[in-house]
């Protein structure tokens, strides 16, 4: 038994773009403890909510992530249309789901070319983002935007998106099946990748279930919790959605899950498409908010929580995010400690962080 | 010194100072298939005393301004900083937030902004390439620096041009010139 | 075409029972969704504990007087909460009692103090 070392993960790490910050409690090479903290990145923007009115403020809260920008745009304004007592239009709940999910095909494309970056193979996470560009074409064409769309908006969209536009999007992603199933092989059939990642950083059901996981990370262990189940915002019950779920815990299981649900998304959207009812886009809304609403959305990374207080004026009291990334910490922690250092990137990677989301 | 060219493999370090992530995936874009800058020769490094060019994203605060100080100080000359987005520029929508100081240029000095939320891979790439034309004059000057005193023996005007007004000399006098001049003022 | 709406479950709880409560929805098998603060008014401030079961969610709610009132921390019944509650702690200034992971202020850090405190 070695002497103890504390070992700083990040700010700058060329593991991950952004500046997560751990303190690894070393002993010779093994993590024995873990101690994560925060404040490289918190910005304070739902303090910033306050002095913006409701319109503007989901400008705001889609900048909490660049990449499930448009998941909390919706689940701001879902909590806002709560708040108001506002049912927006089928069309619009149809548009929201398709564009969800698209933000999900990119959300796990990306996640899956840095996994590669993170275990070194670097071709394949070039070849992960070079298929996640054709999304962002789609995107760009139907929202204007690669990354921020500000497409939602309390009572709905602030654009529609033709059928004929619906229609080639479902045969652009149909025509990238094929290459995303030649990359997942790799993931999962390859021999040096399962080598890094099975039987790496396992978290059993009980403490996945315990210590309160969300999204890919708890149903690679078995829970299938989906809060697109619950069906409180967007169309799943009318497409007939079942979670993914996975058994085994570790970092092949979370990567499998994402896989599978990569694939599930390009068949969401390709049935909303089928059924996508004629309409308007949005609807009138009042011009205060008044009560509140608690509500939650499953995002890329899982459960986010969004709570919005009206105070009688076009100003909110309080807009109050919850991030996956957040509550998957304690996850995290636990799949650390005693682990390898060297496999500390793939496991801080395997729960999808996303350290603008966590600090807000 | 011979005229040597660093723009030719520029290496780049990233860092994320708060960002929404958006400018940093952009980022990352750039140097993936599509964009490929790397047919440029620009490779993204993790080590700051590898590079030569500093791309920022997002605001700076408390927290990291010293990291970001750091990193650019880490950097061996000549450098370049790029702020990519207009948080980076300006502190953007985040301007008012009490845990942010405003854009990069707050701590340290910037060459090239890239305006946009998120700046688009198109303009991540035109602010690189017009921060290597700012990284091309600054090694330049530095070669002029070092070669300072042989460029007095030679004849060169330019060099001597620039000479502090207060010389007694006329400028245009070489240093062999004024090692003469200055033996007949003995006399 | 039916669809369904979140539902709104708020129930006010105080100092006093907030341990017993949640220990009940633990023994229940419900999970801890978050943890957040409201600034009510100068003197108040609500903190909102979201709990989930099954995709319902349950949400207690706890008025607490600022700078005079200290909670009692979770912690002990669900590890997690660590989190939400030293967040509540750098940014409200509310104390949290008997924390399993309790960081001292410094969990976020932040350049002002309690930020989100109302300014007298």
């Amino acid at each position: 038994m070695g002497k103890r070392t504390i070992v700083p993960f990040g700010p700058q790490h060329p593991v991950l773009p952004e500046p997560l910050h751990l303190d690894l409690v070393l002993e010779d090479e093994t993590v024995v403890d873990v101690i994560p903290s925060i404040g490289y990145i918190h910005r304070g923007l739902e303090k910033l909510c306050e002095t913006k009115d409701y319109n503007q403020m989901v400008y705001v809260i889609e900048r909490i992530c660049g990449i499930c920008s448009f998941g909390h745009g919706w689940g701001a304004s879902a909590a806002i249309e709560g708040a108001m007592g506002v049912e927006i239009p089928e069309r619009a709940e149809y548009l929201r789901t398709i564009l969800h999910e698209l933000s999900r095909v990119h959300s796990h494309l990306l996640w899956l070319g840095l996994m590669a970056d993170a275990f070194g193979f670097e071709s394949l996470f070039n070849h992960c983002w070079r298929v996640r560009e054709t999304v962002l074409d789609l995107f760009e064409k139907n929202t204007g935007g690669r990354v921020i769309f500000s497409i939602c908006k309390p009572g709905g969209m602030r654009k529609d998106i033709s059928n004929e536009n619906l229609k080639e999007m479902v045969e652009v992603l149909n025509g990238l099946k094929a290459e995303i199933k030649e990359i997942t092989d790799v993931f999962i059939n390859d021999a040096s990748v399962k080598n890094r990642m099975t039987g790496v950083g396992v978290l059993t059901k009980e403490e996945a279930v315990e210590l309160c996981a969300v999204g890919p990370t708890v149903r690679g262990s078995g829970v299938a919790q989906d809060l697109r189940l619950a069906g409180d915002h967007g169309v799943y019950h009318e497409l007939g959605f079942e979670p993914v779920v996975e058994e085994a815990g570790d970092c092949m299981a979370r990567t499998i899950v994402r896989i599978r649900e990569l694939l599930q998304s390009i068949e969401l959207i390709e049935k909303a498409v089928a059924k996508i009812p004629d309409g308007p886009v949005d609807c009138k809304v009042p011009k205060t908010v008044d009560g509140e609403f608690a509500t939650r959305l499953e995002q890329p990374r899982g459960e986010a929580f969004y709570y919005a207080k009206g105070a009688g004026s076009k100003f909110l009291k309080r807009m109050r995010v919850r991030t996956p990334t957040n509550i998957n910490i304690p996850a995290l922690v636990k799949m650390l400690g005693g682990s390898d250092l060297a496999d500390v990137p793939i496991l801080a990677l395997t729960i999808d962080p996303c350290i603008s989301c966590t600090e807000r | 010194m011979s005229k040597a060219y660093v723009t030719k493999s520029p290496w780049v370090v990233h860092y994320d100072g708060s960002s929404c992530n958006g400018c940093d995936i952009e980022v990352l874009a750039c140097l993936m298939p599509m964009y490929d800058v790397e047919r440029f020769g620009i490779i993204n490094c993790g080590n700051p005393k590898h590079a030569d060019v500093f791309l920022v994203t997002g605001t700076v605060n408390e927290q990291n301004k010293d990291v970001v100080k750091q990193i650019y100080e880490q950097m061996p000359e000549p450098k370049v900083v790029v702020a990519i987005g207009i948080c980076a520029c300006s502190g953007g929508i985040f301007k008012d937030c009490y845990n942010v100081l405003g854009g990069v240029d707050q701590v340290i000095p910037v060459d090239a902004y890239v305006p946009g939320c998120a700046a688009r891979p198109e303009a991540i790439i035109d602010a690189v390439v017009t921060g290597l034309g700012i990284l091309q004059a600054k090694r330049d000057a530095m070669v002029e620096a070092i070669d300072a005193p042989a460029a007095i023996e030679a004849p060169a005007a330019p060099a001597a041009a620039s000479a502090p007004s207060a010389v007694k000399y006329p400028p245009i006098f070489t240093m062999a010139e004024i090692k003469v001049n200055a033996e007949l003022y003995k006399k | 075409m039916e669809r369904h709406t979140a539902q709104q479950n708020f129930e006010a709880v105080n100092l006093s029972n907030l341990i017993s409560k949640v220990s009940d929805l633990k023994a229940d098998g419900y999970r801890l969704v978050q943890i957040c603060g409201v600034v009510l008014d100068d003197d108040t401030y609500e903190i909102l504990y979201s709990f989930d079961k099954d995709h319902i969610m349950q949400n207690l709610r706890l008025d607490i007087a600022i700078d005079k009132d200290e909670v009692e921390s979770i912690t002990g019944i669900f590890w997690p909460a660590f989190i939400y509650e030293n967040e509540i702690h750098d940014l409200f200034g509310v104390k949290f009692n008997h924390s399993a992971l309790d960081y001292n202020g410094t969990f976020f850090k932040v350049s002002e103090e309690t930020p989100w405190k109302p300014k007298k």
